[in-house]
């Protein structure tokens, strides 16, 4: 007698968004990218098909950032003192999307006047954040997304102090909004809600749930998005977005990938451990739900763009 | 699955003699399903319905130990979502060798004199495979020279045999019984003891061998999808999870080989063995830099998510203080501890380290849940009692928290209070620089 594979059956299903318009759409992008959409479990594709494959962005900054690893100097090397030949290596390395990181040098002209260099340098589509302080990123990413009107941009990142400027300027001009909150189902509910509130359609909202990097409290990320996936597809309408996380920017602050000399000799290597340190994180993170992961080394970017391609091909 | 009070009272005498110290069989069988009392209270309950009512108790995904010197356990899992209540038995993670290789004794003993330690706890590889690529027993002799750990073996029966009698006594795992060869690999396990790999590449297909093995006497198996397509691999170790968890599907109810060794990236392979239900994952070699973020994986993913790692709170010392050294302040979780901890330490600089209890948060958790306050801190310096140990009254709070110095000075009114840097890796230069 054959098994009977016992399969879920969900009430919810996770919302496609798009990021990005291309001419057709009334931007510029070469290609718009869907993500979203699943109603099962990741990759669980014996239940259902997953309609939209998960992406990688890479993150880049609108200056040489002074305290990343001198590991991601060398694949970038000099690109990194020029965001549009770095969007363009970027873009090259694999990536599906750009983060662009502005950083708290940045001035309303210098951030429009970057973001237009990516635009034009690379078709994908973006990602812009601001430096992470509130007045700072209200100052940067209004005249930004208004400069990008049409481009269908994801504004980043929102959180509960510094929401209502971006949610606002991103219903105003088209774009969408990244909204991040601390590692808990209900306030990352909490903050869509909030954010609807003011009027912007759900299919415009990628959430954020942050996470901790691998030996750094990755497990509490890693079950927040079972969590919220879970959630979804049982029918909560304020769970039901697609996730963005950072496991990039996570695990290069860790110890591990950051230092290179007096670790313990039991680490090992130091180069291929950080870059084992970045993928596996992100792996554990694709596995628990993420629809896209922001990288920042070509290797990692290699090797968990295959994964995911080998976890939609079953 | 388990039996309902119902069910099991029909397994019961129904005399109700309440020698079991309850009024009736019911009531004794309400109790039972609840896992309150033991079966054995009761003398009269017939072999039968003994074996009846210990296979219903019985978990749904046996338990496998391979055991030599050391042990390792899979199985008895009890839920899907680590979230659900925790996972338990960490998939144990093993290297392996060829027996062709006339380096092996070498490697094995390299790979098992590795040991990292994280927040504290010292890892170590579980175990080594040998694949019977040439002569097992001699093998297995020079492995056994150099480690004591527990075994994997891989090939077909013949070449296996050697190997078994090389390490007698012991459980090992033997790799793998397929539809061509599972009578001959069923005979070995029965013969040795051993625990037995069953592969194949359907669920159908792995229920239709285990029933034949099971009937020659195997009951330590262990499933191998024959597959380490990411994809494929993923729904067929979910799909025996959820056979096993939700409809106690004992057919299945074994711990999964994942053989990380035949993957195209082994790490990524790994990761998502240990994320989804592994029980045994293989690597092709020793490399420490592939095998350290793997056993942080592990830990990770099996740590209970009720209760975060931590270290005891008191006053610990790092590089033998003296009354002048400085005090640091921070919480128990252990990440954080051990992020200071060990920054000290390899600075060479002496300090006292008071670890607050903040019910093992990190530091800007505990400030945002109120878990690490002015008041706390004030507690955990009087309580350790500091003053006594040093001459200069001076703390040093973490620099994310400093915000509570002003409370903190109201707290402590006789002592110095100092904000260090934010994050640890800073603070040797900031004690050398800023605290003489
Ligand atoms: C993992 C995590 C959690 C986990 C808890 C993990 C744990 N056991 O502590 C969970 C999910 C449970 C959690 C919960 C909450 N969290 Co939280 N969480 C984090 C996260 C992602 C990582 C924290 C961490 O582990 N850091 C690593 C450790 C090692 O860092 P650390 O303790 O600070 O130690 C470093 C330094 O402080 C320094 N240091 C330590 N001691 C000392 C001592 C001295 C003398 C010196 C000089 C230096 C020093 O050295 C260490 C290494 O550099 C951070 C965001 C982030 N990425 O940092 C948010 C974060 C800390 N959480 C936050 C919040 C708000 C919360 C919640 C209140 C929200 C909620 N979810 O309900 C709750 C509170 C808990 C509760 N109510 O029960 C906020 C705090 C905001 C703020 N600035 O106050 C953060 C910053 C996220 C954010 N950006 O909003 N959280
Ligand atoms: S001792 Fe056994 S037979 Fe007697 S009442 Fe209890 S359960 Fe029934």
């Amino acid at each position: 007698m054959p098994i009977e594979i016992p399969k879920d059956k969900w009430p919810g299903s996770i919302k496609a968004v798009t990021i990005g318009a291309t001419a057709a759409e009334g931007g510029t992008r070469a290609k718009s990218i869907t993500i979203g959409g699943q109603n099962t479990m990741p990759y669980l594709q014996f239940e259902k098909p997953t309609p939209n494959t998960p992406v990688i962005a890479i993150e880049i900054k609108s200056r040489k950032p002074e305290d990343w690893s001198p590991l991601l100097e060398k694949p970038w090397g000099e690109a990194m003192a020029d965001p549009a030949e770095w969007a363009k290596k970027a873009e090259a390395a694999g990536a599906d999307l750009l983060v662009l990181a502005l950083t708290l040098e940045d001035t309303p002209d210098s951030a429009v006047k970057t973001v237009k260099a990516v635009l034009a340098a690379s078709g994908l589509p973006l990602v812009v954040w601001g430096p992470g302080q509130a007045e700072k990123d209200n100052e940067l990413l209004v005249p930004v997304a208004e400069a990008a009107k049409g481009e269908k941009v994801v504004l980043g990142v929102c959180e509960d102090k510094n929401y209502r400027t971006i949610v606002a300027t991103a219903m105003a001009n088209g774009h969408l909004v990244e909204a991040r909150t601390p590692m808990d189902v209900n306030l990352a509910k909490q903050l869509n809600i909030l954010i609807s509130d003011m009027g912007l359609p759900m299919d415009r909202i990628v959430m954020d749930p942050t996470t901790g990097a691998l030996g750094y409290g990755i497990e509490y990320g890693y079950s927040v998005m079972e969590r919220l996936r879970l959630a979804a597809l049982q029918g909560d309408a304020m769970t039901q977005l697609p996730m963005m996380v950072t496991p990039g920017f996570e695990a290069w602050k860790a110890k591990e990938s950051k230092v290179g000399e007096g670790v313990p000799e039991a680490w090992g290597d130091w180069e291929a451990r950080a870059v084992n340190w970045e993928t596996l994180t992100a792996m554990a993170l694709v596995e628990s739900g993420a629809d896209v992961v922001v990288l920042r080394h070509p290797e990692s970017v290699k090797r968990v763009k295959a994964a995911i391609g080998e976890l939609m091909a079953a | 699955m388990a039996l309902s009070g119902i069910q099991i009272y029909k397994l019961l005498p129904q005399t109700n003699c309440k020698e079991c110290g309850f009024p009736t069989c019911l009531a004794f069988a309400m109790k039972l399903a609840a896992k309150q009392v033991e079966l054995s209270t009761c003398p009269y309950v017939t072999e039968e319905s003994k074996t009846q009512l210990a296979e219903s108790s019985a978990p749904p995904i046996r338990l496998v130990a391979l055991k030599a010197g050391t042990e390792v356990k899979a199985g008895n899992e009890v839920v899907l979502f680590r979230h659900e209540k925790t996972f338990y038995n960490k998939p144990g993670i093993f290297v392996r060798f060829k027996a062709s290789d006339s380096g092996i004794a070498a490697k094995a003993a390299a790979a098992h004199a590795y040991s990292v330690n994280y927040v504290g706890m010292d890892f170590v590889v579980d175990g080594f495979a040998i694949e019977a690529d040439g002569d097992l027993g001699a093998a297995v002799k020079a492995v056994r020279g150099a480690t004591d750990r527990p075994l994997v073996l891989i090939g077909d029966a013949a070449a296996i045999e050697p190997g078994l009698q090389a390490c007698s006594g012991e459980t090992v795992l033997i790799h793998a019984a397929d539809a061509s060869n599972w009578e001959a690999m069923a005979a070995l396990a029965a013969k040795y003891k051993a625990a037995l790999a069953v592969k194949a590449d359907t669920l159908d297909g792995l229920v239709d061998l285990i029933e034949k093995i099971k009937a020659k006497g195997v009951e330590d198996l262990v499933l191998d999808f024959d597959t380490t397509q990411l994809g494929k691999w993923l729904a067929m170790s979910t799909q025996v999870r959820r056979l096993a968890i939700k409809q106690n599907f004992r057919a299945l109810g074994y711990p999964v080989f994942a053989p990380a060794y035949a993957a195209a990236d082994e790490g990524i392979f790994a990761a998502e063995a240990i994320a989804k239900y592994a029980g045994f994952v293989v690597l092709d070699k020793f490399v420490p830099e592939n095998v350290y973020p793997l056993l942080v994986l592990r830990e990770n993913i099996y740590t209970d998510p009720q209760k975060p790692i931590q270290v005891q709170p008191g006053i610990y010392e790092i590089n033998s203080p003296k009354p002048e050294d400085p005090v640091l302040i921070t919480t128990n979780f252990s990440i954080t501890y051990f992020a200071v901890a060990n920054e000290v330490e390899g600075s060479g600089l002496p300090a006292w380290l008071v670890v607050t209890d903040a019910e093992g948060m990190s530091v800007l958790t505990a400030w945002a849940a109120g878990k690490f306050d002015a008041e706390r801190i004030a507690k955990a310096v009087k309580g350790f009692d500091v003053a006594s140990k040093v001459s200069k009254k001076r703390v040093v709070l973490p620099g994310h928290v400093a915000v509570l110095s002003g409370e903190l000075e109201e707290e402590l009114p006789d002592w110095e209070i100092r904000v260090g840097p934010r994050e640890a890796v800073d603070l040797p230069a900031f004690m050398k620089q800023a605290l003489n």
